[in-house]
């Protein structure tokens, strides 16, 4: 007999039909398209990220109290004491130049080293005439080392605006007052001289024979030289090949003494001749010692 | 007809389709369950190299990377038969083999069982203008067959060019390029209800698939069960279901003929709760782990209970035993064998040279049938499992699978069928571009 109490048995569970609804099995299949998968995965995260910080960030009070948080921790950070630069140390450099880098750096110390531009400090050191090079480094400690490389000046170059120190690349290096102030280095002028300071040392050295009685060089219409020696003897060089031609002359000069006969001016602008000029009393001279040999 | 001429058409692009995407889903709709097996196409040549594997008629082309089953619903003799149900069975059994694959399937391949199909063999004959075959000369000749009357409401499920024949000379199978005066086909035409095949196409569309191809059941289980020799020998398919037997006949590699008994293990199991007066689940699980269809004097002595829920004990504590079990068989089996033998007599068996009858199905499972069969349908009978395709899990490699394995087959190489064939050129419009480019392609 089946018992009157007790639970009913459930209604045979195997035959509940498992079937998807139409949307779920639609849900399924779109679940599995690679694409979609991929939205939902990657771009829905992003997108609520997004708009939450949007959102947040909508209002103009929250931006500046994040903007000032920001900036007060920056500055918390690099204004601590080991990051701090009390110091600028030149070396390298004549006390005269070093102060004039003090001054024009002006930095204000004490700085943090992040507000240093080093860079542009750098630039602004290199753009003295009197610097070759710069380097700076921050030392610990808060120093800021700057090592400088002064220029060495070659010649005194005559410009148009006064007497200038230039050195073997041609750059300025200084103004002076009087050509007596640097007597030791050689003196070019003319116009352009500057542009060929390369060509006027080898002229220099080549013109060694000669050095006691050099007077300088003269670009000449910014295109050859001349070399002016003392009495106002010139020697007009070619545009093409000048320290050749200057050491043929030269070399005439020790064999014959041209130099130091009553001449004016040997002029090699032509590489066939040469021609020289005579002063008019030697010129008269001469044409008297001619006249005596012909007997006229 | 030029309906569903266009519409296979339009299948068969839609396969060229999901071939080019490398998935595709086959669907076996049967009337005890509905198996769904998605199958990633990876190219012609992936592992010949490294196991051996040769090409082995373009099944190693295909991998089974999700297979599901459910038990059917709104599915009798084959057929659709409640819309809603069978829709909803659809879209579980797509559902956990897409799940079991990881991958959405957009493309189906569906096969069925019943809709009544009828076998027509046609033959067309057309002399040839110049002496060589060319593509357009099998399309006239093909377009030549008489159409016999297929009947109102029906539709042309497989028409397979089996035969050419040119001149003198038959069992062409490429005659293309080759001289005669004469060429003639032979075609098999398979027609099934329309309303049958309309009603399974609306429950795939119901469910989000594109249809890439349609087939018979009888024939796909042909395919994956009998074996290269017996296709070309001439052989009998069996293939035992629950709603429905089908037949076919495969001679020379092609099917020359299909049909069904519109019986199968379903109304075994029927039988056997009415005669044991049990609920059919339990008939069915009786059936299963205790049918046959031969009684041994051992089986006199092996009781089955019957448990019952009814409340009376005298009815929920009997027992049965398992000869009893086979006399309600046995009949019904026989019943429907001998209904496969006059199908097979129809159709001219015993003319074929070789006569092996191969059975499967689910229904093939019951121990004995083998000898059964061969007392009714001949001696030469075998039972067929279906062919091992790559991937295909161990549950779905039994003889109930033979049509669902041979549909990814049918998927993978199909025969070529007449809507592959190029369309004659007088059959195109008049002022058609493809015609006027065609004109241009022959003359110069």
């Amino acid at each position: 007999m089946r018992p009157l109490s007790g639970a009913p048995k459930s209604p045979s569970p195997g035959r509940r039909d498992p079937a998807p609804s139409r949307w779920a099995y639609r849900w399924s299949r779109l679940w599995l398209t690679p694409g979609f998968r991929t939205l939902v995965r990657v771009g829905l995260p992003i997108a609520v990220t997004a708009l939450i910080a949007g959102g947040w960030l909508a209002s103009e009070s929250r931006r500046a109290i994040l903007v000032s948080s920001y900036e007060s921790l920056r500055d918390q950070f690099q204004e601590r004491p080991e990051f701090m630069v009390n110091l600028v140390s030149i070396e390298g450099a004549s006390p005269v130049l070093a102060e004039a880098i003090r001054v024009g750096l002006a930095l204000p110390l004490p700085q943090s080293s992040f507000r240093i531009d080093l860079e542009g400090a750098r630039k602004r050191v290199e753009s003295f005439d009197a610097v070759r090079r710069a380097e700076m480094r921050i030392l610990p400690g808060g120093v800021l080392q700057v090592s400088v490389t002064e220029r060495v000046p070659a010649l005194v170059w005559r410009a148009p605006d006064g007497l200038w120190l230039i050195d073997e690349g041609g750059h300025r290096v200084a103004q002076i007052g009087a050509r007596s102030l640097r007597g030791d280095l050689p003196l070019i002028a003319g116009e352009g001289a500057d542009q060929h300071v390369a060509d006027a040392l080898e002229l220099i050295s080549a013109a060694k024979p000669l050095t006691e009685r050099l007077r300088g060089l003269v670009r000449m219409g910014e295109r050859r030289w001349d070399v002016v020696l003392d009495r106002d003897q010139r020697i007009l060089l070619p545009e093409a090949n000048p320290v050749r031609a200057l050491e043929r002359i030269l070399a005439q000069d020790q064999a014959t003494g041209l130099f130091s006969r009553d001449v004016l001016a040997a002029d090699l602008r032509s590489d066939r001749r040469l021609t020289i000029r005579i002063s008019p009393e030697g010129a008269e001279s001469l044409r008297k010692i001619r006249l005596a040999q012909t007997g006229g | 007809m030029t309906d569903l001429y266009h519409s296979q058409r339009a299948m068969r692009q839609m396969r060229k389709a999901a071939m080019q995407r490398g998935v595709v889903a086959v669907l076996d709709v049967g009337s005890s369950k509905i198996a769904c097996m998605v199958l990633r196409f990876d190219g012609p040549d992936r592992n010949r190299a490294e196991d051996g594997v040769g090409p082995l008629a373009g099944q190693s082309q295909f991998r089974v990377i999700g297979a599901a089953t459910t038990r059917s619903r709104g599915i009798r003799f084959g057929e659709v038969e409640g819309l809603q149900e069978a829709e909803r069975a659809i879209r579980t059994v797509v559902q956990s083999a897409q799940k079991a694959a990881g991958q959405r399937v957009d493309h189906v391949i569906a096969c069925m069982a019943g809709a009544s199909p009828r076998s027509y063999g046609l033959a067309g004959e057309i002399p040839l203008t110049d002496n060589v075959v060319t593509e357009q000369d099998i399309a006239r000749v093909l377009a030549a067959c008489d159409i016999p009357d297929i009947g109102e409401g029906r539709e042309v499920l497989h028409a397979q060019p089996v035969n050419f024949a040119l001149d003198n000379r038959s069992g062409l199978s490429d005659p293309r390029g080759q001289i005669g005066h004469h060429l003639s086909v032979d075609m098999h035409l398979l027609t099934v209800n329309r309303s049958a095949v309309e009603c399974l196409l609306h429950c795939l569309k119901r469910c989000d698939l594109e249809v890439a191809g349609i087939a018979s059941s009888a024939y796909v289980a042909g395919l994956s069960a009998l074996v290269e020799d017996e296709q070309e020998l001439g052989s009998a398919c069996i293939d035992m279901g629950a709603g429905a037997t089908g037949i076919s006949i495969f001679m020379r590699k092609h099917m020359i003929y299909a049909d069904t008994v519109r019986m199968g293990g379903d109304l075994v199991t029927r039988d056997i709760a009415m005669g044991l007066q049990i609920p059919l689940p339990l008939a069915e699980r009786i059936k299963t782990f205790h049918g046959g269809v031969h009684a041994t004097g051992m089986d006199d002595r092996d009781m089955i209970p019957l448990t019952a829920d009814t409340g009376d004990w005298e009815k929920d504590s009997r027992k049965v035993s398992r000869t009893e079990l086979i006399g309600i068989m046995r009949p019904r089996v026989e019943e429907i064998l001998e209904d496969a033998r006059q199908h097979l007599d129809a159709a001219g068996f015993e003319h074929l040279p070789s006569q092996q009858i191969v059975l499967t199905g689910g229904g093939s499972l019951i121990p004995g049938v083998d000898m059964l069969a061969a007392r009714i349908l001949g001696q030469r009978v075998r039972l067929g499992r279906p062919l091992r395709v790559q991937g295909l899990p161990q549950g779905a490699a039994g003889a109930g699978f033979a049509s669902a394995v041979g549909l990814c087959l049918f998927a993978a190489h199909p025969q070529d069928e007449w809507w592959d064939f190029e369309i004659p050129s007088d059959r195109y419009p008049a002022r058609s571009l493809r015609r006027a480019l065609r004109w241009f392609r022959d003359n110069w």
